[in-house]
């Protein structure tokens, strides 16, 4: 599912939930090489974790926001705050190691 | 405990690069049952090229279509792609190819795994990561409009990536710590005239500098380290080299001091029946092209290989 600009702080700041947000863009491949990793990442950890997209093109002020200069990006957040990040594309034991040390219930 | 499929295969190729989607086709092709393991999309680090221009036949391709195209001729012939992530490779009679998510059995393995940039090595470059540190111009060349950007390397991915962020960047100074440049004298010539780029050479990076906004500068000098002169940057694009993708097999197979998979004539490793090719390989020329080649020997000869065993 996308985030944009308007929706970001309602679904991932004020999500009870804990979010991974993957800021993507479309001319970049890495991010597409990466979009199936973290697919069935998303499916696995269905209802533990909420997955989200923004595409960095369409939503610059989010993106400006949190820096991001480097894409694919995965932000981590808990309770509305960002807690960690993977930059670049990466293997789906890295995202749930990641995810591990973030979220202790996951 | 992960299951183990019960079929053996002919051929597991690790890795969907130009070598291993090559190597699948050619085996696939010879009537051989196999299967390729990737832990992203298909691909591998030619998609990050922004224009081939040695590809033969191929005039000017970008980099992810080529790889694209690849892909889709091998899907042609229904080449089974299992997104997974291996994680060692027990060898035998019949070698067991052990993943995150299950584990398979192969008459012989190719290895195709590539190689990822290297890291420069310098205080900074983990913290600036993302940040303005980068290593692939494609992805990260568009957040640098109207910045001044550094790119550190003098070969012909340093050249060509510096040559792409002018598009972007106000200027971008290429530093390198010899005088000349290790790029094919074509790619020199076309962009060390150009009007945004300013060498620096010979020079070495000694930290890249920062602060919460990220990368504000790159510390350089002389080898000596005498000298250092900071040069304003918002981004720091690294392109010296590369590290094998090969940590999965140092137990299995024999390395070269650099990481990367020895060798036979026959692009066999130490092990028989375990091949290597590409850039994982100890080969010299990390070309898209002779990856491919590689990839398609390697296939022919595992045929041969199984041959005698009436396989």
């Amino acid at each position: 599912m996308d985030v944009t600009d308007q929706t970001f702080e309602s679904e991932v700041l004020k999500s009870e939930t804990p979010v991974i947000v993957d800021f993507w863009a479309a001319w970049c491949t890495p991010c597409r090489m990466l979009s199936p990793v973290v697919e069935e990442f998303s499916l696995e950890y269905k209802g533990k974790i909420r997955v989200l997209r923004l595409d960095v093109d369409a939503n610059p002020n989010i993106a400006g926001r949190f820096a991001i200069f480097s894409i694919p990006s995965l932000l981590f957040f808990k309770q509305g705050r960002l807690v960690d990040q993977i930059v670049g594309a990466c293997t789906k034991s890295k995202i749930i190691s990641v995810a591990g040390n973030v979220w202790e219930e996951v | 405990m992960s299951e183990k499929e019960k079929r053996i295969y002919d051929n597991v190729i690790i890795g969907a690069g130009p070598a291993g989607l090559t190597a699948g086709l050619y085996a696939i092709r010879a009537g051989r049952s196999v299967l390729v393991l990737e832990q992203l999309a298909p691909g591998g680090q030619a998609v990050t090229t922004w224009q081939v221009d040695n590809y033969p036949g191929l005039p000017h391709v970008n980099g992810a279509e080529l790889m694209m195209k690849m892909n889709t001729q091998i899907q042609e012939f229904n080449v089974p792609i299992v997104l997974d992530q291996v994680i060692q490779v027990t060898p035998g009679d019949v070698h067991t190819v052990h993943c995150a998510g299950a584990d398979y059995s192969a008459r012989t393995v190719i290895i195709a795994t590539g190689a990822i940039p290297k890291k420069l090595g310098v205080p900074g470059e983990d913290a600036f990561r993302g940040r303005g540190v980068s290593y692939c111009a494609t992805c990260d060349g568009a957040f640098f409009k109207d910045v001044p950007v550094a790119v550190v390397g003098g070969g012909n991915t340093a050249l060509e990536e510096a040559e792409f962020l002018t598009r972007f960047a106000s200027k971008v100074y290429l530093i390198h710590r010899r005088d000349a440049f290790r790029a094919d004298q074509i790619i020199q010539d076309h962009v060390l005239k150009m009007s945004k780029i300013e060498t620096v050479t010979p020079k070495v990076p000694f930290r890249i500098v920062g602060g919460e906004q990220g990368v504000q500068g790159i510390a350089i000098g002389p080898r000596d380290g005498k000298e250092e002169k900071v040069i304003e940057v918002k981004g720091v694009f690294i392109f010296t080299g590369l590290t094998p993708q090969t940590g999965f097999v140092k137990e299995t197979v024999s390395l070269d001091k650099g990481g990367y998979i020895k060798t036979d004539q026959r692009f066999m490793t130490t092990q028989p029946g375990i091949f290597a090719v590409g850039d994982c390989r100890d080969n010299i020329v990390k070309q898209i092209i002779v990856a491919a080649g590689e990839g398609a020997a390697a296939a022919v000869l595992a045929d041969k290989y199984l041959q005698p065993a009436g396989i």
